[in-house]
């Protein structure tokens, strides 16, 4: 079994809880997900205002590990103090921890991830860095302290599936043993299929679900895909070939 | 004196930040953390925390995430 940061999570599927219809729709889908972790967020609470409050405990009823995040974020200084406002709030030291670089892409900004991965691993985070599937900023990011990896599929949101499939497939090679998870631009299960079938440890899924027709549904069948995928990662997938070989026996055909 | 408190306006007499909380209604168990002038305050240094005019104060709590 996979360990992140010492801990075997119950399923590879990690859930966000964004965007659903209603909250009885979020937490139909964490459970028909069987999701080994939420990832969850903080904003502004004005005085008198129990949104916050009703949140937490629709999660802790999930009785799911959180994952808080840091989106939003564009600097180390917005980041590194987002993280410990999230370690107060949540009681967890685990931080998915995003800088984002640029505003249509979101993309990461990898320098700026490196050094606030930094210090948070210096105070005490245990730290899930979203990342693009760069091998370099991935080593130094290993370097800063971090033992798991967060890659990008595509952009936040996007659906657009494993952008980079040779990127993707190097970053499992170079780091064979770092717990590995693909984290957004998923849109449909043989997306989360796929990620696993290449070997990553788990995948991260928010909009595919949240904005399925059939959340629930959807976050099943995501549950699934993941299972199918792990399984066939785990029963070693044949080698593609460019050229057809006949899969019956040729010995012994008949000439006619 | 005037504090900004989650990017709005607030004409306070608190000068801590615990005593900011008192007076804006904040319910004394609410699941929240603070930050001031970008900084984390952790909820035990609330009431050592001074605050000057024009201090800006976020106050955070628990949503939804991806």
């Amino acid at each position: 079994m996979t360990l992140f940061y010492g801990t075997a999570l119950t399923s590879r599927l990690m859930l966000g809880t964004a965007q659903y219809p209603s909250p009885e729709i979020l937490s139909d889908a964490v459970r028909r997900a069987g999701a080994g972790v939420v990832t969850v967020s903080l904003r502004r609470e004005a005085a008198g205002s129990r949104a916050g409050e009703a949140f937490w405990n629709l999660i802790r009823e999930l009785d799911v590990p959180v994952l808080p995040n840091t989106a939003g974020c564009h600097t180390v200084r917005e980041a590194v103090t987002t993280a410990q406002m999230a370690r107060e709030v949540f009681g967890t030291d685990w931080i998915k921890l995003e800088v984002i670089g640029e505003s249509d892409t979101l993309q990461p900004d990898m320098f700026a991830l490196v050094e606030a991965a930094r210090i948070l691993v210096e105070d005490g985070f245990r730290v899930f860095p979203y990342m693009t599937e760069d091998l370099v900023g991935a080593e130094r990011l290993l370097r800063a302290g971090c033992e798991v990896l967060m890659p990008w599929g595509a952009p936040i949101g996007s659906g657009k599936g494993l952008n980079n499939l040779f990127g993707l497939r190097a970053l499992r090679a170079h780091f064979p043993d770092v717990p590995m998870v693909v984290d957004a631009g998923i849109g449909v299960p043989s997306h989360a299929a796929q990620a696993m079938e290449l070997g990553y440890d788990a995948v991260l899924i928010n909009t595919a679900v949240a904005k399925a027709g059939n959340p629930a549904e959807m976050a099943r069948a995501f549950a699934l895909a993941v299972e199918a995928g792990r399984m066939a990662y785990v029963a070693d997938p044949m080698e593609e070939r460019d050229m057809a070989v006949p899969s019956t026996p040729v010995i012994g055909q008949a000439v006619l | 004196m005037q504090i900004m408190v989650n990017d709005n306006h607030h004409d306070v007499t608190a000068t801590t930040l615990a005593a900011l909380l008192e007076e804006l209604g904040y319910d004394a168990k609410a699941r929240i953390a603070t930050a001031v002038e970008g900084a984390f305050v952790p909820a035990g240094r609330r009431a050592a925390q001074p605050l000057r005019e024009g201090a800006r104060v976020e106050i955070l709590a628990p949503m939804q995430g991806g």
